[in-house]
Parts: C-alpha cells; structure tokens; sequence
C-alpha cells in the first residue's frame, strides 16, 4: 500500500463540503455502493460514472467540511476513488477517511495542485512521502508525511485492527 | 492548561498535555442518532465479518441515542433505520433511547443539555458535527463518524490530538436587537470556515458571564462551522443553575488554569454591534442585515439545534405577536419539552396566529432531507447553521443564515429585514 497509481479528477475549489460530496436526502443511505452512485453530486452529477477503481480526487483547501457523515468517504472510497489529494482537510473528514481504513488524505502545498492536471497520470508514494506525475514527465512533489500515529493505522488498514495499547505513546 | 487541556489530561490519565499532543482519553459519554446510529451499526457488521465482534457496550449508561434526523419517518428506509436502531438498543441494554412520539424526544444536540446528559469537565463525543454545542455546559464535546464511534462502543476511549484553544473576549452588552447568533455567525465571517480547524474555541468575558446558557449553546454549536474540534466555555453559577435544574447527578466544574496559554485571543466589543447575516453558500460569507436587506425570500425557517430553543422561540415572538406573516414560515422547537413550554407559555398561539406552520422536532428541513425542503432557485431565511449549496433543498435554493430575530422580522416583511425596521 506504499505506493498507488492512478488517475487525478481535479476539482481544485475550497470548502467542498459534505453536503455537495454526498447530500443529506441521502443520508437515510448505508448501502455503500448505493452511496458510491451518489459521490459528489453536488459537484458533478456524472462523477460515479467518470471514476475507474484506484482513481485520485485532486481538490482545493479544507476538503470535507462540513457534517460528520462517514458517508462521505464511504461514498467516494466505493466509487473507486483511492486517495484524495489537497492542501487542507476538515478534521472529522480526515479522521473518518483513516480511522474507517477508507481512503488516504494527501496534503500537499497550493502550488502542487495547480501544476497537477485533470486526467494526469499519479503516482502516489507514501513511503517518500512524494506524489510523482507520470503524464508530466515524472515530475515530483512533496506530500505531507503522516504523523505517526496516523500512518500507524493507515497500515493496519483501519483503527479496529488496533486495540488501544497498540496506539499510546505511538 | 485550558479547560480543553484540562479535560483531555484527565481523560487520558495524564498530569498534564500540551497541544498538539495525541492523547487517548476515556470517553463520559457517547451519542448517536438515527443517521450515524445506523451507520457505526453497519460499522459493526463489517468489523463482525472481519472477526472483531461486538459482544457488549463498555458501558451501556454511558450511551445515548435520538431519533431526529429522519423523523416522522420520512420514508421506507427511514423508518426500517429506526426499527434497526431500536433492535440495537434493546439488544445492548441502552436505556436511554429518545423516540420520536414518546414524550421527551428532540434534536441530539438539545437533548444532550435539555435533559443534562453531559456534565461538565466530561469528556463527550457524539456522532454528529454539532457535538460542539455541548462544551457550552464546560464539557469536552466532539463530533466524531461512524467508525470512530464504533471504537468507542468497543473501548470505550479513543485518540485525541490535544487541540490549541483560541480564546474569543466579548465585551460590553448585547443591543436588544442582537442576539448570540449575530456574535458568531460575525466570529466567523472574521475566521472563515478553516479558521478553526482542529482547534478549540474557548468564549469568555464579561459579555459570557452575562450571557444565559442558551445563548452561550448558540455560540459552541457554529464552533463547527469554522470547523473547530471543540468549543467551550468555563463552567459558572448560570451553568450550575441550568444543570441543577434539570439533574440531581453530582457534578464538579473543571476552570482552566489563570496561566493557561491561549494560542491567539481575539477581543470583540459587542455594544455597537448590529444583526449580521450570512449569504448563501458559506456561513463565513456575512455582513451587515442592512447591506442584504429587501431581498425577496420565500420561506423563514425556524428550527435546528442551533436557532429553536425556548430562547429563539421568545425572540421570535416578539415580533410575531400581533402580526401576519408574508411568506411561508415554520416553526419547529428542537425538543418536544421546549415545545410544551412554549405551549405554556403562550408562544404556539403567537405563531399559528401569525400564520406560521409549528411543527415536530426534527433535523428534517435543517439538513434538506424532509419536512420543508427548499425547490429551485427558492430563497430561505433561517435559523439554522449551514447553508453550503443544498443543504436545505434543491442544489439551486439559497439559503441566508440569521438569528431569531432577523428571521421573524424577515417573515414579517417577506423580504430580509433589520428587526430594528419593524416597530414593538
Ligand atoms: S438541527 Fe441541523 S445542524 Fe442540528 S443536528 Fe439536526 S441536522 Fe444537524
């Protein structure tokens, strides 16, 4: 799980909210892959259709605000989408993506994801701590490292795979 | 240490933490409704299917579960979520179980005071992004998803990365016209939406020490709205008195500590202030009442955890009494006990005479799931906390965020209006 290939759906704005990632009508919802045809409709109501499995969603500062609803990683990690990259995400959003085992948060700086285009071509690598964009040339970027608690259970796959004496004092 | 701090260290057993640090706390209390109870319930399915069973709660009186969301069953599959969520609680012995249509029932958030649920210097996490609004009472109140509550209901603890606390001084008196809501939706047009991002937001001043427990839940609850893991507010002698009122449980008030750092502190004078407003699509996008004012609206909304306390519903009636409304108007009391004082008090007669719909407590129209939805291209003036595009309706609605009394003034006039502009 160190490093993904796939490829970037860019909605590069600020405060995607989880109100437009999933919208409350559907919240009555807990069938996943009934939520995964609802991923973003708020935004782009063909997104379920444009997403293959491994894909990456690119998007702008404080993704995820908003409601506290694990639907909205739910939604898009059945969708297919593997990992969201931006430059900020709203905490519970960040908590759920990790702790639910659904998808990675990859921080990276405004600039990256201006020069990151729709449709390229990323390798995301958590290892190094790097993003690396095949279409472009294989041009590089720094992502945030995870800390250590995080990355901790990124590996376990979830943090029910963990029982807490495995997590003081990470 | 903060009160935050304070709270978290002892939760995690520690003399002392520092922000930043990431701590596991014990958990007081523990909240879910219809929508996230569900959903940690499939949370547990699959963990069950991937061999970590849930053979019982660590500690059933700890946790308390609503039916808001959804209710009146909305529809089919709202009301089998309310048929699997009963089973559940009956099965793991949670006796606190608030059902829609039998007696006390009403949003999570206003139970969680309304019925003294939480208690100060508790640490308190609920499946809902409004959780904030329980530090008022001086509690550690966070909003967490399904997974994370599912944890808990196995564990009975969880991580915490100890958050900064921003301090928020309001000085002076509230005008008659202004009320908390004003305070903090001004708050976070000045912050913005990340502006408290895994943060805590502490309220103090002379301006707190005024302020009645309502009004200072009105504050903690848009907490969430600049996105802060917390808000609070240091327990005094009007908490002690609200809390006395409503529980014979003991309880000890947890103060920061005089030299507590404060990561940045921020002082607002509140004499001078005026109603403020926030423009679709953000809560951060506010300004004056008066620079929106004469905006053509097609329905007020009354209601939420956030705007339909006893409190709101007097303000409100303020200005309904003796008068029509424009546009259609609803009014929901966000907890069936609130509604029966309003009954009492006279308020219900206000409102229907004015016109207005009174319904049940419900999230329904709060969060554009049922109960009023907004159609295309309508514009709300509301009392509630959100208005990100479709969060009250259609994707093309739009909603203005405003306190009680701007929406009754607004109903009034059918237009947004200034309550200054209509004469008492
Ligand atoms: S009233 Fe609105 S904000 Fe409050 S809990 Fe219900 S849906 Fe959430």
């Amino acid at each position: 799980m160190n490093q993904l290939e796939g490829v970037v759906h860019k909605y590069y704005r600020d405060n995607i909210d989880t109100d437009v990632i999933i919208p409350g009508q559907y919240l009555k919802i807990h069938d996943h892959k009934e939520l995964a045809k609802h991923a973003m409709e708020g935004i782009d109501v063909e997104f379920s259709k444009k997403v293959s499995e491994g894909d990456f969603l690119l998007c702008g500062r404080n993704f995820g605000c908003g409601s506290s609803r694990e639907h909205a990683p739910i939604a898009l990690a059945n969708s297919g989408i593997k990992a969201i990259i931006a430059p900020s995400f709203a905490r519970i959003f960040y908590r759920n993506a990790v702790d639910g085992g659904y998808l990675l948060p990859i921080e990276v700086g405004e600039e990256t994801c201006r020069q990151i285009e729709n449709g390229d071509r990323i390798i995301v690598d958590t290892l190094n701590s790097k993003l690396v964009n095949v279409t472009q040339g294989r041009k590089s970027y720094d992502t945030k490292p995870f800390p250590a608690l995080i990355a901790r259970i990124i590996e376990a796959g979830g943090l029910i795979n963990l029982d807490p004496h495995q997590l003081i004092d990470v | 240490m903060t009160l935050t701090e304070k709270i978290l260290a002892r939760g995690a057993g520690k003399d002392s933490v520092a922000p930043g640090d990431v701590v596991f706390a014990k958990v007081d209390k523990l909240m879910m409704h219809d929508v996230s109870g569900p959903g940690v319930i499939k949370v547990l399915e699959e963990w069950k299917k991937r061999g970590t069973n849930l053979k019982r709660v660590w500690d059933p009186d700890k946790v308390w579960v609503t039916e808001d969301h959804f209710v009146p069953a909305a529809d089919k599959i709202s009301a089998k979520n309310i048929i699997t969520l009963s089973n559940w609680t009956k099965r793991f012995g949670i006796k606190k179980h608030f059902k829609y249509g039998l007696g006390q029932y009403g949003i999570c958030h206003t139970l969680s005071h309304e019925e003294a649920l939480v208690l100060p210097g508790e640490v308190y996490v609920g499946g809902d992004s409004h959780t904030n609004t329980t530090g008022a009472l001086g509690a550690f109140a966070a909003g967490l998803g399904h997974s994370d509550i599912a944890y808990v209901l196995h564990h009975g603890q969880i991580w915490f990365k100890v958050p900064e606390t921003i301090l928020f001084k309001l000085h002076g008196e509230l005008p008659s016209y202004v009320m908390a809501k004003d305070v903090i939706l001004r708050i976070i047009g000045d912050i913005g939406t990340e502006g408290g991002n895994y943060k805590c937001m502490q309220f103090s001043g002379e301006a707190i020490d005024r302020m009645s427990m309502e009004e200072r839940l009105t504050l903690t609850n848009m907490t969430t709205e600049a996105g802060a893991k917390n808000g609070i507010i240091e327990p005094d002698s009007i908490t002690e008195s609200y809390l006395k009122e409503r529980t014979e449980v003991p309880f000890q008030c947890v103060l920061g500590d005089e030299d507590a750092n404060y990561s940045e502190i921020h002082h607002y004078e509140l004499n001078q202030m005026g109603p403020i407003v926030a423009r679709p699509f953000s809560p951060a996008n506010t300004c004056d009442v008066r620079e929106v004012q004469g905006v053509e609206i097609d329905k007020a909304y009354i209601g939420s955890c956030t705007g339909a306390k006893l409190e709101d519903l007097r303000a409100a009636s303020r200005l309904f009494k003796g008068r029509k409304v424009k546009v259609r108007t609803e009014v929901l009391p966000a907890a069936q006990s609130i509604y029966i004082s309003a009954l009492h008090e006279g308020l219900v007669n206000i409102f229907v005479d004015a016109g207005c719909v009174v319904g049940p407590p419900t999230c329904g129209a709060c969060c554009g799931a049922h109960m009023g939805v907004l159609g295309p291209k309508e514009i709300c003036i509301s009392t509630t906390n959100r208005n990100f595009p479709g969060r009250m309706g259609d994707i093309e609605s739009k909603t203005f965020l405003a306190s009680p009394l701007v929406v009754a003034a607004s109903a009034i006039s059918g237009k947004i209006t200034d309550p200054r502009d209509i004469t008492t």
